[in-house]
């Protein structure tokens, strides 16, 4: 519980009077939100990103640690520019507060085409304001901004607080600051004579922090551009790494959960006299939409969930898969949707292909619900004790977990305090705070006992926001060597409106981006290409499932364009390279690489096959190179090659590793993710009927990164 | 009451005996590292050593260990510090979220004290029931052959 202790003893201050530290940041990027810090007499707040303590440094990360690494990678940044030994560093998630929010999320959700840069860039500037006006101080973890959000602002809380401690050894020694250098976490002068940050650390927290202090040359960069230890290494290859069930108290009691099955509803009746009989169980608590059971161990309330007897509402949404998909369906085929590209004249050239000689194709996909599945189920340890709460939780929005669960429980957000432990795997379902809320309305019927909160996995498999099942139409007209023509319809529940509701009550009328993602701005060069997004009231819930529409909708396309590429006789990746040529040359550049690393248009064995990918998400440009085999009826993934840009690759083996990462997980998805309903419960339950691609079913990946 | 030791210490635990090992392990003697993923023997996150063999400590009842002698990874690394396995997984950078690798360690471990130069074929048919959904499989494959080429000095 060192961030408990940090926080009860000065995290929030930065002057002499503290005992465990002192908190350095710079002033410039908070500025237009208020400043979270409440300072007393006589103290001094900053921007808080570095913590020096007696025994080390420790560095504000507050973004969630859920296996990207981004703990490391932020506090590579900040590290650069403070000038310490890696050893002499540690990162730690920090508390909730505004000044952490994520300013490049909030253009995520805007229908630009990201891939062009200058808009973009006046983008991401409306985004804040529309952000400042709408009071929306995103704290989130997610849509891969977190690095893009960090780089300037971490760098620069480095280089202000190496200032600051520059010049407090200047006052010491009554010499120039400019005189001075750094080293190791060390003021030191031209004779050699050294201070440690510690001992400056106090008079440095008086000094104004710089406002624009000057960055190093990348040329000059250590940690930079290089594979670091990652910092959370040891700990979870010991046990030590605390996760949100790992939370140690005296007086702990345990907690499982169990909601409607029908997803949306809620709870008309319950008996839990057999459930409070079991031995050890302590009590039931009524969640509205379910009930937990508090016990003497997990297993005590995971047991006595089985001998509840619930009445719930029916579910909102229809009863079965089929009925759902024919719902998308009727989205597709009956509503007008949104035009969110329209270059040229998609269906006039389509309409008129037989006479212009083009060949003309139909296709038409879909794709199921899937579950996010992390390794960790949701889970959650909290405190409620003098009108306040402290929730322990893995989670990817603490600003918005501590905000639901103040207002269920009846406090003001002012006495909740989130402390954001490590998380085992997050993949967007921890955007979500249903969980956060139910350890907080546990703890609230238990005051003065800590209790952890941990689902079982069918809980957690049938209870999920799932990435939405998909539908999309698609013709096209192609020509000698190239497409001509693509008309792309695209039918799902949307996730933009759904995580609306769900967070601000109501979902904004605008187009939704995150429908079409990966088809509608693709860097396709093609001459007539409409994406038009029809949004499928379904009500069965829906949420970020890693890089979220792209999912669905980069294989569609991608799909489509190989049958295009078949229909006419040519080259998948000649085509693709006519495509992305002139339009964006670094996602054209992995299409050359990744066929290259392929040795693409080489022999094959018999039996054997390939096929090729891209797609431009997030900033990045990714090529894929897929080879496969028939193994007696069985596809069997022989080797998969991966090039990808995503600009400068500040730590090339997290890139690398979780590049990997994401092909494992879309594998896992594409060869067995599969989540279907019966009677308005989910089906499946567990990983018998909902796997996971295992290490004996994992190819070869090779990757490469472009910059 | 069942006496069994837990990483060299002894512990006598009052519990239902139906309880199984993990939970007792995570909230009794607060050995959290090792970890639910399933409760089912599914994927492997709960895995432990039991009289020198990885099993599930989810499927087994606390009752039938009278006497017996768990490691958990708390108790993996030596006196001097981490294992051999352990080192190569720092030097391989394996982990992500870290939440299976507790299980995957204390099932390699158990491996290379069974077949000390494990071929990928053995790793695979070793390890294939320890789920990972970050994705370490590549990295915590060549660790274990990193492992065992040193062990074999």
């Amino acid at each position: 519980m060192a961030l408990g202790k940090i926080l009860r003893r000065g995290f929030l201050v930065g002057s002499a009077a503290i005992a465990g530290g002192v908190a350095f940041g710079t002033y410039r990027y908070v500025q237009p939100f208020d400043n979270p810090l409440k300072p007393g007499p006589g103290e001094v707040t900053l921007n808080p990103y570095v913590l020096i303590r007696t025994d080390g440094i420790s560095i504000v990360t507050p973004r969630a640690e859920m296996g990207q690494g981004i703990h490391t990678t932020l506090a590579a940044m900040v590290a650069e520019e403070l000038d310490v030994a890696w050893d002499q560093i540690t990162a730690i998630h920090g508390p909730t507060a505004e000044a952490y929010l994520n300013a490049p999320v909030m253009a995520l959700g805007l229908p630009y085409r990201e891939y062009e840069q200058s808009r973009m860039r006046q983008m991401g500037v409306g985004a804040v304001r529309v952000a400042q006006k709408l009071a929306l101080g995103i704290q989130l973890t997610g849509g891969s901004t977190s690095t893009i959000d960090g780089y300037e602002k971490m760098r620069r809380a480095g280089a202000a607080a190496r200032l600051a401690l520059i010049e407090a050894a200047g006052e010491r020694w009554d010499l120039p600051p400019v005189s001075l250098n750094t080293e190791d976490g060390k003021v030191i002068d031209a004779d050699g004579r050294s201070l440690t940050y510690q001992e400056l650390a106090e008079d440095a927290a008086l000094v104004p922090p710089a406002v624009d202090p000057p960055l190093r040359e990348p040329a000059k960069w250590r940690y930079l551009g290089t594979p670091m230890p990652r910092l959370d290494m040891e700990p979870k290859i010991t046990g030590q790494a605390e996760y949100a069930t790992d939370v140690k108290a005296p007086e702990m009691l345990f907690a499982s959960v169990m909601t409607t099955p029908f997803l949306g509803g809620t709870m008309l009746g319950l008996d839990a006299s057999d459930a409070n009989d079991v031995p050890g169980v302590v009590k039931t608590v009524g969640l509205g939409n379910g009930v937990a059971v508090v016990a003497d161990t997990t297993w005590t309330a995971m047991r006595a969930l089985e001998k509840l007897q619930v009445t719930w509402s029916a579910a909102p949404y229809a009863a079965d898969t089929e009925a759902q998909f024919a719902e998308i369906n009727r989205a597709l085929e009956e509503t007008s949707g949104t035009v969110m590209r329209d270059d040229g004249l998609a269906d006039v050239v389509i309409r008129a292909a037989k006479t212009d000689r083009l060949s003309l194709l139909r296709a038409r996909y879909s794709v199921p619900f899937l579950a996010h599945a992390c390794m960790e189920p949701m889970t959650a340890t909290a405190l409620y004790q003098n009108d306040r709460l402290t929730i322990w939780c893995g989670t990817q929005v603490p600003t918005f977990a501590r905000d639901k669960a103040a207002a269920h429980v009846g406090l003001d957000p002012s006495q909740v305090d989130i402390v954001t432990t490590f998380m085992g795997g997050g993949f967007g379902r921890r955007t979500e705070t249903d969980f956060t809320t139910q350890a907080a309305q546990i703890a609230r019927s238990c005051p003065d006992r800590p209790v952890r909160m941990t689902w079982t996995r069918e809980h957690d498999m049938s209870r999920d926001f799932y990435r939405p099942a998909a539908m999309a139409r698609l013709s096209g007209a192609i020509g000698a060597g190239r497409p001509e023509a693509i008309d792309m319809r695209i039918a799902a529940p949307s996730v933009f409106a759904d995580q609306s509701e769900r967070a601000l009550g109501f979902a904004p009328p605008v187009a939704d981006k995150l429908l079409v993602e990966g088809a509608f701005d693709q860097p396709y060069n093609l001459p007539n290409f409409r994406v038009i997004g029809h949004q499928a009231d379904l009500r069965v819930p829906v949420g970020s499932w890693r890089s979220v529409g792209h999912s669905h909708n980069s294989f569609f396309l991608e799909c489509f364009l190989d049958e295009l590429a078949d229909a006419a006789g040519l080259d998948p990746v000649e085509m693709r390279l006519k495509m992305l040529d002139g339009e964006h040359m670094p996602s054209a550049r992995t299409v050359e690489t990744v066929a290259a690393m392929a040795n693409w248009g080489g022999e094959v064995a018999e039996g054997t096959g390939r096929g090729i990918s891209f797609c431009h998400c997030f900033g990045s440009s990714v090529a894929q190179v897929v080879q496969v085999s028939d193994a007696g009826g069985r596809i069997a993934i022989d080797h998969i090659w991966c090039a990808v840009d995503v600009g400068l690759a500040l730590d090339p083996r997290i890139v690398t590793a979780q590049v990997q990462s994401g092909v494992i997980y879309g594998l896992s998805a594409a060869l067995f993710g599969e989540i279907t309903f019966a009677d308005g419960r989910v089906q499946q339950s567990n990983f018998h009927d909902y796997p996971a691609l295992r290490i004996d079913e994992c190819p070869p990946i090779t990757v490469r990164l472009l910059q | 009451m069942t006496k069994f030791s837990v990483n060299d210490v002894e512990y006598e635990v009052d519990v239902d005996p139906q309880t199984p090992l993990l939970w007792v392990l995570r909230d009794r003697l607060q050995l959290t590292g090792t970890k639910y993923g399933c409760g089912a023997g599914l994927c492997g996150a709960c895995t432990v050593h039991i009289d020198g063999e990885a099993h599930r400590s989810c499927q087994y009842p606390v009752g039938d260990l009278d006497g017996a002698a768990i490691k958990t990874i708390e108790g993996l690394g030596d006196a001097d510090g981490l294992s051999i396995l352990q080192q190569e997984w720092v030097t391989g950078q394996v982990a992500q979220c870290g939440y299976c690798q507790s299980g995957q360690l204390m099932q390699a471990t158990a491996l290379l004290a069974e077949n000390p130069q494990p071929t990928d074929e053995d790793i695979d048919a070793a390890m294939s029931g320890n789920i990972c959904r970050c994705g370490t499989y590549p990295r915590l494959r060549a660790a274990i052959h990193a492992a065992a080429q040193r062990m074999a000095g």
